[in-house]
């Protein structure tokens, strides 16, 4: 078990040292994120009532778009030099590359939640500065790349993977999406904790259970 | 009755047992009931043109893919079963390298040393990037390499865990000359420590040369086996255009 955990974080530690070494997913994560809130900004009032309305679904649109394309970079990686073969060769059960290549992910999806988040909190002038903010967008983020990891990696052999990626990713997704916005737009509306409960337990399942699927479907999912 | 010690002994006798292997994608069936043995410190050349199903072995040979029929054994172990234990045991050098760009010659080395649990990796890596010629070169990055220098770094990459059987796929491929000389030379000193060596390569002259025994692969079958002794180029290349038709 311990050993398993150390190649997960052995297969974590040499994707932060690439992507510190590039910053190629970092920025164009970023700035794609910025993007979308910088435009939707100018279309509506800060603080207004449909600004309230439409503010969470702006956000979690922003995220969900930059996570395709930080998911769709995943797997490339692995593709050049032929390295997803070296890792296949490697001793391992293969749902280690998995949740290290997810572990990564979720690790940096998270860094730029924490980096839109007070931008999109002064410029459309809304508080989402609270932990009930934060627990939301662990779990949303947590399904989001579960899923995003593993049609990465089913897609990474295909010509047409940057279509194939969001075309498989959305539908899957909707649910986790759904839930993410409705709750943000509670919260927003000064709902209690309580009243999220359902949103919130949503998210937690569909990230358990895709988190398990994924992870005893991956080896055949990286099968040739 | 067979003793269990004398099964095993006998199986261990060969390093590598291919029985009536078969592998199809979809309706294409590209081996077609393979059947080879290699004694430990073997060097096999395969020959065939393109299209004939060499990688398509190699790759079953080093578990990437799983044969559609038949049996493979190494080092004694079933392939369906022992994965991981086959895994240990082998390395593989392709035409594409396994490194990260990023990452410099002595991270590669170490997560893939980590990945199979190498005992003393430290160690291991200055004695491997020394072998290969790149110990000054240990902290540049990959993709500041030479295509040459890469390919030497795969083969310390393949090496890392000190494995009994290694599978080389076309690993000249894209190397000029003087590079693909290096090569040779350090797979040569490679198999000196009594490797099993499975390679695949389009150049006789060179399987020829390295390789104690030959392989010609065609349409997914073995067309021509034989030992590589008392065989010049010649006869080999002879033996190549009978067994696949090329040049006609």
């Amino acid at each position: 078990m311990s050993k398993s955990i150390g190649k997960i974080l052995v297969i974590l530690r040499k994707d932060l040292i690439s992507e510190a070494r590039t910053r190629d997913v970092a920025a164009s994560v970023l700035i794609f994120a910025l993007l979308v809130i910088v435009i939707f900004n100018f279309a509506f009032e800060p603080g207004g009532e449909t600004t309230k309305l439409v503010a969470p679904g702006i956000l979690w649109v922003a995220i969900t778009f930059a996570g395709v394309l930080s998911f769709n970079r995943s797997f490339v990686l692995e593709k050049e030099n032929g390295c997803l073969e070296g890792l296949k060769l490697c001793p391992i059960n293969k749902e280690i590359i998995y949740l290290g290549k997810m572990l990564g992910s979720l690790l940096f999806l998270l860094i730029v939640e924490i980096i839109i988040f007070p931008i999109f909190s002064v410029l459309f002038n809304l508080p989402l500065f609270m932990p009930k903010v934060a627990l939301i967008a662990v779990l949303a983020t947590v399904g989001l790349v579960s899923v995003g990891i593993l049609f990465s990696a089913l897609s990474v052999h295909t010509k047409a993977r940057e279509i194939l990626l969001p075309i498989l990713f959305f539908p899957v997704c909707a649910p986790v999406i759904i839930a993410a916005v409705e709750a943000t737009g509670m919260v927003l509306q000064g709902e209690a904790l309580g009243s999220l409960s359902s949103w919130l337990q949503i998210m937690a399942v569909f990230d358990v259970v895709f988190v398990v699927v994924s992870v005893l479907i991956f080896e055949f999912v990286i099968e040739e | 009755m067979v003793d269990k010690e004398d099964r095993v002994t006998r199986n261990n006798d060969f390093t590598i047992e291919v029985h009536g292997v078969t592998k199809s994608f979809g309706y294409h069936l590209v081996l077609r009931g393979i059947d080879l043995q290699l004694k430990r410190g073997e060097f096999l050349a395969i020959f065939g043109r393109n299209g004939a199903g060499k990688t398509t072995f190699l790759k079953v040979l080093a578990t990437l893919l799983k044969p559609s029929s038949g049996s493979v054994r190494l080092a004694g172990l079933d392939l369906n079963d022992n994965s991981m234990e086959i895994q240990r045991k082998i390395g593989v050098v392709s035409h594409q390298t396994f490194l990260y760009d990023e990452l410099t010659a002595y991270e590669n080395l170490r997560f893939y040393g980590r990945m199979y649990d190498v005992p003393d990796l430290e160690e291991r890596i200055h004695e491997l990037l020394a072998k290969v010629g790149l110990t000054s070169r240990i902290h540049d990055r990959v993709r500041t390499l030479s295509r040459g220098m890469q390919q030497r770094l795969a083969i310390a990459r393949a090496m890392v865990h000190d494995p009994s059987i290694l599978l080389l796929d076309e690993p000249e491929t894209g190397l000029d000359q003087y590079a693909s000389a290096m090569l040779r030379e350090l797979l040569v000193t490679f198999d000196a420590e009594e490797r099993t060596v499975v390679m695949t390569t389009h150049s006789l002259e060179r399987g020829l040369q390295m390789g104690n025994r030959t392989v010609i692969l065609s349409k997914g079958r073995i067309a021509y086996e034989g030992s590589n002794k008392d065989l010049n180029l010649t006869e080999l290349q002879e033996i190549y255009r009978r067994y696949t038709g090329a040049g006609q």
